[in-house]
C-alpha cells in the first residue's frame, strides 16, 4: 500500500474573489471562490489550498468568511493561509473550517509561532509555506510574498519548522512561479530529502509531463497548481489517468468506484 | 435518530457535522456531561495531541458519561484521534489515561516513513464489518496523524500500511472508530458515515 501523490488546485483570494497575477497586468478575476471549490471537489481534487494574497489586516475578516464559504462546498482536507502572524489568526481560520493552516514570513520572524500552533493543533494542521530561490546550487528562503531574501538556507530553515512541529511543506520556486517552465524538481527533492514531514511542489506547472516529473525525479507528495485548472486547460481527472498509467498511485474518484459496484449504493 | 457530536473545545466539529447532515441525519453538540448521558448515539471527533485531548474530556466531565454510554452500549464512532482516545494509552502523552474501551497501546508511526502520515491511502480488510460493507476494496481514505493503535487490537477490522501495519477502523459491539477523516474522504467517506448511520439505526 501506497499513499497516493496528492493533486492540489490552490486558490489565490483577493477581496473575496479569485486571482491570477499576470505578468505587467496586474491581478485578473477567476471567479468565485465558493463555486471554483465546489468545481475542484467535485472534479477529484485531493485537496484545495486557498491563499490569501492581500494578507491585510483589513482583508483577515473578509477571508475568514470566504474559508467558511469554501469550507461548506468541500468534503476533502482544506489548507488556508497567506499572511497568518498570529496564533489568533491561525485558530480564526481553521475554526472557520480549515484543516491546516500555512505560516511564512511571521514563522521566519517567530518560529515559536510554529511551535505554539502545533501544540494546539497538531503537527498536521500546520503547513510552513517556503518560497525559495536558487542561489550558487542552494537555495535561498524569502518572505514577504517572495520580496525579501532571508539570507537563510531553505534545507536549513525547513529543517528547524519540522523540528518545531511543522507537518508539512509548501514549496514554491519563485524562480519558476508563473514561467509555466515546471517545477523546480531539484529544489523539491533537495527538501524532500532533509525533512521527514510530506512536501508539497508548487510553482511553475504546465503539462502533465511537469507533474510526473516532479513525483519522479523531484520526490514530491503533493503536487499543486493554480491557472491551468481554473483556465480549465487541464482537468484533474485526464492529469491523474495520466499519471495511473505511468504508475504514479493517485486516488480515482470515489464516485466512480461506487458507480462501478453493483447492488447498494 | 439523533447523533450526538461530542464538543470537547478544540475539534473541527463543523466539517463532521456537515458530512452527517448530508446524509440526512440529525446531530446536535454534547458539551456537557449531561447531553453525552441523554445521547443515543455518539460521534467523537478529535483532532491535536492525545493528552490534551483525554485531559479535555476529563475537565468537562465528559469521559464518565462516555464510559456509561459504552457500558450501555450506545453506538459511538471514533474519528483520528476520537478513535485514539477508546484505548488504553498512547505514547503521545504516556501519563494520560485514555477512555480505555479496548486494552492496547496507541503508538507512534516509526521513523523510516514520512510522518504525519498525511493524504489518501488504502484499507486491507481484516475481518467483515458493518462500517465498511460495501466499500471497494481499492478505496482511498484521507489520513492525517502521527500516531496509531497497532493493527493486531482485537477490533481492528481493517488496517493500512504506512511503515508499520495500524488500525485504520475498528468494529466491537457497538463501538466503531476510524484513523482517517470519512468527513474528509470524499464520496467514499460520505458512504462510510452512511454505513455507520444505518448500523445504529
Amino acid at each position: 500500500m501506497t499513499l497516493a501523490r496528492r493533486i492540489i488546485p490552490c486558490l489565490d483570494v483577493d477581496a473575496s474573489r479569485v486571482v491570477k497575477g499576470v505578468e505587467f497586468e496586474g491581478l485578473r478575476d477567476m471567479g468565485d471562490p465558493a463555486e471554483l471549490a465546489a468545481r475542484y471537489n467535485r472534479e477529484g481534487a485531493d485537496e484545495l489550498v486557498v491563499l490569501d494574497i492581500s494578507a491585510s489586516f483589513q482583508g483577515r475578516a473578509t477571508f475568514v468568511d470566504t474559508i467558511r464559504r469554501v469550507a461548506e462546498q468541500l468534503n476533502i482536507p482544506l489548507t488556508a493561509g497567506g499572511g497568518i502572524r498570529t496564533m489568533e489568526e491561525g485558530r480564526a481560520v481553521l475554526l472557520a473550517g480549515a484543516d491546516k493552516v500555512t505560516v511564512n514570513t511571521a514563522a521566519v520572524q517567530r518560529p515559536e509561532l510554529i511551535s505554539e500552533l502545533s501544540q494546539r493543533f497538531g503537527a498536521q494542521a500546520v503547513v510552513l509555506s517556503l518560497d525559495v530561490k536558487r542561489k550558487n546550487g542552494s537555495w535561498e528562503a524569502f518572505i514577504r510574498g517572495g520580496r525579501e531574501g532571508t539570507g537563510r538556507d531553505a534545507a536549513d530553515w525547513a529543517a528547524e519548522a519540522v523540528e518545531r512541529g511543522a507537518g508539512e511543506i509548501l514549496l514554491t520556486s519563485i524562480d519558476r512561479d508563473g514561467t509555466r517552465s515546471g517545477f523546480d524538481c531539484d529544489a523539491t527533492a533537495t527538501i524532500a530529502a532533509t525533512v521527514s514531514v510530506p512536501v508539497i511542489a508548487s510553482g511553475g506547472a504546465s503539462t502533465f509531463d511537469d507533474f510526473l516529473a516532479v513525483f519522479t525525479r523531484g520526490c514530491a507528495d503533493a503536487a499543486l497548481a493554480a491557472s491551468i485548472f481554473h483556465l480549465e486547460t487541464h482537468s484533474i481527472s485526464e492529469l491523474k489517468e495520466f499519471l495511473a498509467k505511468r504508475g504514479v498511485p493517485v486516488r480515482q474518484s470515489g464516485l466512480a468506484l461506487l458507480d462501478s459496484r453493483s447492488g447498494r449504493g | 435518530m439523533k447523533i450526538a457530536v461530542v464538543d470537547y473545545g478544540a475539534g473541527n466539529l463543523p466539517s463532521v457535522e456537515r458530512a452527517l447532515r448530508r446524509l440526512g441525519a440529525d446531530t446536535e453538540r454534547a458539551a456537557r456531561p449531561e447531553q453525552v448521558a441523554a445521547a443515543r448515539a455518539l460521534v467523537l471527533p478529535g483532532v491535536g495531541h492525545f493528552g490534551a485531548f483525554v485531559a479535555g474530556l476529563r475537565d468537562r466531565n465528559l469521559a464518565e458519561p462516555l464510559r456509561a454510554a459504552r457500558a450501555s452500549r450506545v453506538p459511538i464512532l471514533g474519528i483520528c484521534l476520537g478513535l485514539q482516545a477508546m484505548f488504553a494509552c498512547s505514547e503521545e502523552a504516556p501519563e494520560q489515561l485514555g477512555l480505555g474501551f479496548f486494552p492496547e497501546r496507541v503508538k507512534a508511526l516509526p521513523t523510516n516513513v514520512k510522518s504525519p502520515h498525511i493524504g489518501w491511502n488504502r484499507l486491507r480488510t481484516i475481518r467483515e464489518s458493518r462500517l465498511l460493507r460495501g466499500i471497494p476494496q481499492d478505496a482511498y481514505f484521507y489520513f492525517a496523524h502521527s500516531f496509531a493503535a497497532p493493527a493486531s487490537a482485537c477490533a481492528t477490522v481493517a488496517a493500512c500500511d504506512h511503515g508499520v501495519s495500524f488500525a485504520a477502523a475498528i468494529e466491537y459491539d457497538n463501538l466503531f472508530g476510524v484513523q482517517f477523516h470519512p468527513e474528509k474522504s470524499g464520496e467514499i467517506g460520505a458512504f462510510l458515515l452512511r454505513n455507520f448511520v444505518e448500523a445504529i439505526a
